[in-house]
């Protein structure tokens, strides 16, 4: 489903991003990816969409190239790669509907969405992406009334909206508290369950990725130390990733029990 | 962790020194409170030179203009008792000349209106061409903006006076000058403001597969729209003003009427124009302040 072959990102400051990666994911797998910040968690998750270009090899995704496409080509295949963004990356002054509907514009003519004139299917399909979030009430309020956790909802309902067949997380639970975490995470977990949609995630927290992936990559200074199924990622191995034992901010569970002893 | 004790040497050796600091002892600021001894290492105060020389030069600055343009209080004073033969006659205003000049004050009114629009919706595509976050090169966005400051640098007056030339007298030039005007105040605005705006949004949009056109329209629109609003009423306000003057070149509305009465030295008319303009640009001010208020 997805290919990177041989993939080499050099920044202009001439420090490696990613160093010679090689990966396949398939369709329907939860990959989570993991390492400390500055790894190339997030340069390896904007190559794939093309957010980033890459300097050395090649992207495919169902066997077409990213790498070498343009114009037109480029946003078809983008339109098939839905992403989730650390920040949400919504329209604040707009409502929720407006920015969930914004994941269909590639799926229709310029003038079509100049207008604003969306199809009935697509005002359906959009309240079907709310419902399986949760929010479907929320559909004509401004997104900037809502919490964290509920606009990174509308944000996983713009990628269902999209009808995307790959959802790209960058970090999507980074600004969110523990519960809201949970749930955000649990609804990816169902979108990628029940849709098949394959998902690659960027988590900071261990206990996390082991949780929901069901493979995990470990990346260090841009290259791949570890992939492999959950179960083989032991403590040994993260250590291993992380260059250093794990430490108790790296785990969720940690986070909830000191937050709670705060609260006590 | 050889710092604080580092700190504290320092805290009890600046103690010893006749600063404010000897008063308390020393003792008591590095044993008991250890963390707070950083404070003793205050840093220097910033030196005020600079501030002296800006205000020196400002003050040089200030004078010599003066000097150059012959400004002189003197003739001030002398000219102060032609200043008030001048108010006198403008008291009471002719109350009567209203119903003579209420066309004309709309004239201007519309002139306004339609100038501002015609700028507004111009200054659209300048405003997102002048944008480096939405036009990423420079040798579309440099040239655009260099444009936008030619066209500021115009005065307005000047504007209708070479539109006059070009179409004759009437409301027409002064509509003209008016959307030039407009066009470089808000276009400069929004371009601005379009620089500060959220570039998530726009990442989401090219992630979605968005084409540019799709892109500003749900990713950057939206986050303008108020803003641009905003100046529009902001330059609307200007205009009405500018409108009430248009009228000495012969680019219609009131002005013509100040030239009139002030040609035939008919000073209480003069005022009565003026205390309708100040009204109506009163009242406009008003409601348009307390719209941008509630946009933003």
């Amino acid at each position: 489903m997805i290919e990177l072959k041989n993939v080499t990102k050099l920044y202009s400051n001439g420090t490696k991003g990613l160093n010679n990666i090689n990966l396949s994911m398939k369709q329907g797998e939860f990959i989570a990816v993991v390492g400390l910040s500055g790894a190339g968690k997030s340069t390896l998750l904007r190559s794939i969409n093309r957010l980033h270009d890459i300097s050395e090899g090649d992207i495919l995704i169902d066997g077409k190239s990213i790498t070498k496409a343009s114009g037109l080509d480029l946003r078809l295949l983008r339109r098939d790669i839905g992403m989730i963004f650390q920040g949400f990356n919504l329209v604040k002054r707009s409502t929720v509907l407006r920015n969930v509907l914004a994941g269909r514009v590639g799926h229709h003519s310029t003038l079509r969405t100049l207008i604003g004139n969306f199809p009935k299917q697509d005002i359906d399909l959009a309240f079907e992406a709310l419902e399986r979030v949760n929010i479907p009430e929320k559909a004509y309020i401004r997104a900037d009334q809502l919490s964290g956790g509920q606009q990174q909802r509308v944000a996983i309902a713009r990628v269902l909206a999209q009808e995307a067949k790959v959802i790209l997380a960058d970090e999507p639970v980074a600004s969110l508290d523990p519960l809201t975490t949970k749930q955000v995470m649990d609804d990816l977990k169902a979108v990628n369950r029940e849709l098949g949609i394959t998902t690659v995630i960027n988590l900071h927290f261990i206990d996390l990725a082991r949780e929901y992936a069901t493979r995990i990559i470990g990346l260090r200074a841009g290259e791949v130390v570890f992939d492999g199924p959950v179960h083989e990622a032991t403590d040994e191995v993260f250590a291993e990733i992380y260059g250093r034992p794990i430490q108790k901010d790296e785990l969720l569970q940690a986070q909830d029990l000191v937050k709670e002893r705060v609260v006590v | 962790m050889s710092t604080p004790t580092e700190v504290q040497a320092r805290s009890i050796g600046s103690g010893s020194s006749p600063s404010h600091h000897s008063n308390s002892n020393p003792n008591l600021s590095s044993n008991s409170q250890p963390n707070r001894s950083a404070d003793s290492i205050r840093p220097t105060r910033p030196s005020k030179t600079k501030h002296y020389f800006t205000f020196a030069l400002l003050v040089i600055l200030l004078w010599g203009s003066g000097i150059q343009t012959k400004v002189s209080f003197s003739e001030l004073w002398l000219g102060l008792p032609n200043m008030f033969d001048l108010l006198k006659q403008m008291v009471p205003p002719n109350w009567g000349y209203f119903a003579r000049i209420s066309s004309a004050m709309l004239d201007t009114l519309r002139m306004a209106v339609v100038g501002t629009t015609l700028g507004a919706i111009l200054a659209i595509p300048v405003a997102l061409l002048s944008a480096s976050n939405v036009v990423t090169r420079k040798y579309i966005f440099y040239p655009i903006r260099f444009m936008l400051n030619l066209i500021r640098t115009i005065p307005d007056l000047l504007l209708a006076a070479i539109f006059v030339a070009i179409f004759g007298l009437g409301a027409l030039p002064g509509i003209f000058a008016l959307a030039v005007f407009s066009l470089g105040l808000i276009a400069k605005l929004t371009y601005e403001a379009l620089e500060t705006i959220d570039a998530g949004p726009l990442e989401a949009m090219t992630a979605v597969g968005a084409n540019k056109l799709q892109l500003i329209l749900y990713g950057v629109v939206p986050q303008i729209q108020a803003h641009f609003v905003s100046y529009v009423l902001y330059t609307f306000e200007i205009n009405v003003r500018a409108a009430a003057i248009l009228g000495f070149v012969g680019a219609g509305g009131i002005g013509h009427y100040y030239e009139v009465t002030l040609g035939f030295l008919e000073y209480d008319k003069t005022s009565s124009i003026i205390v309708f303009t100040l009204v109506i640009v009163l009242i406009i001010d008003y409601i348009s302040a307390k719209l941008r208020e509630k946009l933003l």
